[in-house]
């Protein structure tokens, strides 16, 4: 459900930093922890942009995997969601990658 | 123009980052862009415009004003949350009657309709402000500032957020509190925190409710631990029943222990 208030946030924040112009592509990352499900977002778009300069725009939504940093042992590793825990048992670690929502780049005809 | 830097890129690419780069170029341009000025390749009637923007920068950057605000202030806000009713307005009416003589406490009010949770907390004894927020399924940065500045709240209060009630939505978005807490009754059953791992992770309290039916359901406390430790580590975990008075006291210890401090 919150999908439409990220897909609506996306919309406002392409329309407000490209004035003007038709959008024809958006790119998206949508990382594995946010808790944003990319297939809502896709189904959200088409409504969302309805008579805005981004209707009929593609989306191209990018889905980075989840990677984190053990501060305790260093070790690198994909963590087994939901829980966050590096494989030594520390749970005192640095999501690298994959806690991101962010709007990549627009296609502008 | 590249807009971050000035370049004269024949018009195709501006770059809008804003993660604060240098002028360093460390970045990658699209469409070619970085292999030299003025050599683009880019179709002459289309153009990609790098924004990297996070999704939700513009209520993040309200719910920093509203922390800082806050903060000025000497004021305390915490961001109730949990599904529909496991008890929050209850255990917030219990909060205020008990604490009336001790503490200044006003609610924000969170429901999509009605103002039926207001008038309960308004008849404890709290000052309150409902929003609701008709189709949408959380509250954000925006409508609590507006709740802020209806309340002007005195210098070493606390003001405590009902969200919608809701375990998925109001997990993304900031409101500008200094603690998140998430409810959790024991008719909800314990796997909770595993099903909905977003909104339990980034909690600073979890309180588990109506202890008071513990004997009636099944939910196995332990368990219930056991996987909050391993969804956050960090997160404190209380029991209390509002209904018999059980464990509320430790609740009216960390809201005292949460103020800042004079000054």
């Amino acid at each position: 459900m919150h999908e439409l208030g990220i897909t609506e946030a996306v919309v406002a924040t392409v329309t407000e930093r490209v004035p003007g112009g038709r959008v024809t592509a958006v790119r998206l990352e949508i990382g594995a922890l946010t808790g944003v499900v990319a297939d809502s977002v896709r189904f959200c778009f088409d409504l969302v942009t309805e008579g805005t300069n981004l209707e009929g725009a593609a989306l191209e939504i990018e889905e980075p995997a989840a990677r984190c940093r053990c501060r305790d042992c260093g070790a690198e590793f994909a963590p087994d969601w939901p829980i966050v825990v590096c494989p030594c048992g520390s749970a005192d670690v640095a999501v690298l990658a994959g806690n991101d929502l962010r709007i990549l780049s627009v296609q502008v005809a | 123009m590249c807009a971050t830097c000035g370049c004269a890129g024949d018009g195709a690419v501006i770059h809008l980052d804003d993660h604060g780069h240098g002028h360093g170029h460390g970045h990658e341009h699209d469409n070619g862009h970085e292999r030299s000025h003025g050599q683009l390749i880019a179709p002459a009637d289309s153009r990609t415009i790098t924004l990297q923007r996070k999704v939700l920068a513009k209520n993040d950057d309200i719910a920093q004003r509203n922390r800082d605000w806050l903060a000025e202030c000497g004021v305390f806000m915490l961001n109730l949350m949990s599904s529909p009713g496991a008890g929050k307005t209850t255990l917030l009416e219990h909060t205020g009657k008990d604490l009336a003589d001790r503490l200044s406490i006003a609610v924000i009010e969170g429901d999509q309709e009605t103002t039926l949770d207001a008038g309960r907390i308004r008849a404890a004894g709290i000052r309150v402000v409902q929003i609701n927020t008709g189709a949408g399924c959380h509250l954000d940065a925006e409508m609590v500032a507006r709740a802020l500045t209806a309340i002007d709240p005195a210098r070493g209060s606390i003001v405590i957020i009902e969200n919608v009630g809701n375990l998925v939505c109001p997990a993304l978005f900031d409101l500008g509190e200094a603690s998140r807490v998430v409810l959790a009754s024991v008719t909800e059953g314990a796997d909770k925190p595993m099903k909905y791992p977003v909104m339990f992770r980034q909690a600073d309290l979890v309180v588990v409710s109506k202890t008071d039916l513990l004997p009636y359901v099944d939910f196995d406390l332990e368990r219930y631990a056991a996987d909050m430790a391993r969804i956050s580590p960090a997160a404190r975990l209380m029991q209390l029943s509002a209904v018999s008075g059980e464990g509320m006291n430790q609740w009216y210890d960390w809201l005292r222990l949460s103020l800042p401090g004079p000054g």
